[in-house]
């Protein structure tokens, strides 16, 4: 079997990971952390969940009709990932750069196994993929989250609700008792994957504090300072 | 009769292998299968060696004696199909993306027709199976185990035939039907400039793949170089006995029951 998501991997770059559920703030975070990185010189890459060109006709059709099972919804954000990983995430890796994922594998492997998907099919689905220098789970009520997206006027979409389980014809009830087991699945993850919990209720400004704190383990130049050594080629 | 489609492992899950008519591997957890009465009677083989025209007279002689019958066929799920046919015109897949839109075609296929079918009492005639998938990836060096453990969803078939041919026929074979497209000549593995090179490379270790898993699934395997009929009468014949053998053991089953 396959386990690089298991194993460091060897190239020059990083690579940063936000995970949470919607409403967790975890993008916001990204962004803000994005910007320190690029403010101190370093060359960032962004890369999101469910983005490449390749499955979006699939995902938009299927979205749109409500045609997806728990299997196929699981199937093509894999193909999705396999895409933007071997495009979007290993190249500017080798080029030394930081890559910065806003959702990643775990992201899978919360939903699917909340939807029924079978925790170790997934996984082993997964096994391709790289793994992070760093996983950071910004973890939320549910409750808080729901306030989140609906002052927001945020409309809960189908799949991100769970309306897809027939559990509840009522979004907002649906989105409370799918996201609830998304929250459980993640709880699993933390230990398993070993991710860094921020509590995401705290202030942004906090959070974005301690969110660079523990990125800034991982680069070398914590101060300032020390970027100014410029180092030939 | 019966016996070697038994033998199949498509996951090392210690050694015992999938039953006919279950899932190789975890499968689908909230879509539980057992004793659904339907059959899976995959038809396997490369391009050119007559799996539709045999699938058809498959179905009319099952008809006639009452069976319902279903087809499905690689890459005609209604999700995935304009996706796939896409992908592949651009030529933006990789290996991997390549392997996983086959398999959420597969998915798709299965969780709407397959188990539909299988739950109704239908026999399933699928044109080409997981096993092309596997060959598939295995010519484009994706990881064995891998593919395996992705198809670990899939129901294993009642029975597989496998339709085979040698490299010089299927050459003048698919040369003859409809030449040689980009991904069936392999053109995206690189193999070489030379068109005809990289094709007849390519159809060499595909036929190696299928030949290296007949042991591995139980296939049945039919020399598709003989004439339609031949071949035709050599299918209704193990599937004769296998359906014979099927309700005979049903009606018992439902005596002890009584």
């Amino acid at each position: 079997m396959l386990n690089n998501l298991t194993t460091p991997h060897e190239y020059p770059g990083k690579l940063f990971v936000v995970e949470g559920i919607d409403g967790s703030g975890k993008t916001t975070q990204l962004a803000l952390l994005a910007k320190w990185l690029s403010a101190a010189g370093h060359p960032v890459f962004v890369t999101e969940w469910n983005s490449s060109a390749l499955v979006k006709a699939a995902t938009k059709a299927g979205k749109k009709k409500n045609a997806l099972t728990p299997m196929t919804f699981s199937l093509l954000h894999a193909t999705d990932f396999a895409d933007r990983l071997l495009y979007n995430v290993i190249p500017p890796l080798k080029a030394g750069m930081i890559v910065l994922a806003d959702r990643y594998a775990y992201t899978a492997f919360a939903r699917d196994a909340a939807r029924g998907v079978d925790r170790h099919w997934v996984r082993e689905l997964y096994s391709f993929a790289v793994r992070p220098d760093m996983a950071v789970y910004f973890r939320v009520p549910i409750e808080v989250s729901t306030d989140r997206l609906l002052a927001r006027r945020v409309k809960l979409k189908f799949y991100e609700a769970g309306l897809d389980m027939g559990w509840s014809s009522n979004a907002v009830e649906s989105f409370r008792m799918f996201q609830g087991k998304v929250l459980d699945e993640y709880d699993r993850l933390v230990d398993e994957f070993d991710l860094s919990v921020v509590n995401a209720t705290g202030s942004i400004t906090d959070q974005q504090r301690t969110f660079r704190k523990l990125v800034a383990q991982h680069l070398e130049i914590e101060d300032d300072d020390e970027q100014l050594d410029e180092q030939p080629g | 009769m019966t016996t070697n489609s038994s033998t199949s492992s498509l996951v090392d899950n210690g050694g015992d292998g999938a039953r006919p008519g279950s899932y190789y591997g975890n499968g689908i957890p909230y879509l539980p299968i057992d004793g659904y009465p339907g059959k899976i009677i995959a038809v396997e083989g490369t391009d050119g060696v007559g799996r539709s025209t045999q699938i058809s007279l498959l179905r009319e002689w099952l008809e006639v004696q009452g069976y319902g019958v279903i087809e499905t066929g690689w890459t005609r799920s209604e999700l995935m199909k304009p996706t796939i046919e896409l992908a592949k015109a651009s030529n933006t897949l990789n290996k991997l993306t390549f392997v996983l839109l086959y398999a959420t075609d597969f998915a798709d296929r299965l969780e709407k027709e397959i188990i539909p079918a299988l739950k109704a009492g239908f026999i399933v005639l699928s044109d080409r199976y997981i096993f092309t998938a596997l060959a598939r990836a295995g010519v484009r060096g994706v990881d064995r185990t891998w593919v395996r453990s992705l198809y670990g969803f899939a129901i294993a078939p009642h029975q597989v035939f496998y339709l085979k041919i040698d490299e010089k026929t299927l050459i003048r074979r698919v040369l003859q039907s409809r030449g040689m497209d980009y991904w069936e000549s392999g053109m995206d593995m690189k193999l070489g400039d030379d068109i005809y090179e990289s094709f007849r490379a390519y159809q060499r270790s595909l036929l190696r793949e299928y030949a290296s898993m007949a042991d591995e699934f139980g296939f049945r395997v039919l020399d598709a170089r003989r004439k339609v009929d031949v071949i035709q009468d050599e299918l209704r014949r193990q599937i004769g006995a296998f359906l014979a053998e099927a309700e005979n053991s049903a009606v018992k089953t439902e005596e002890s029951h009584v």
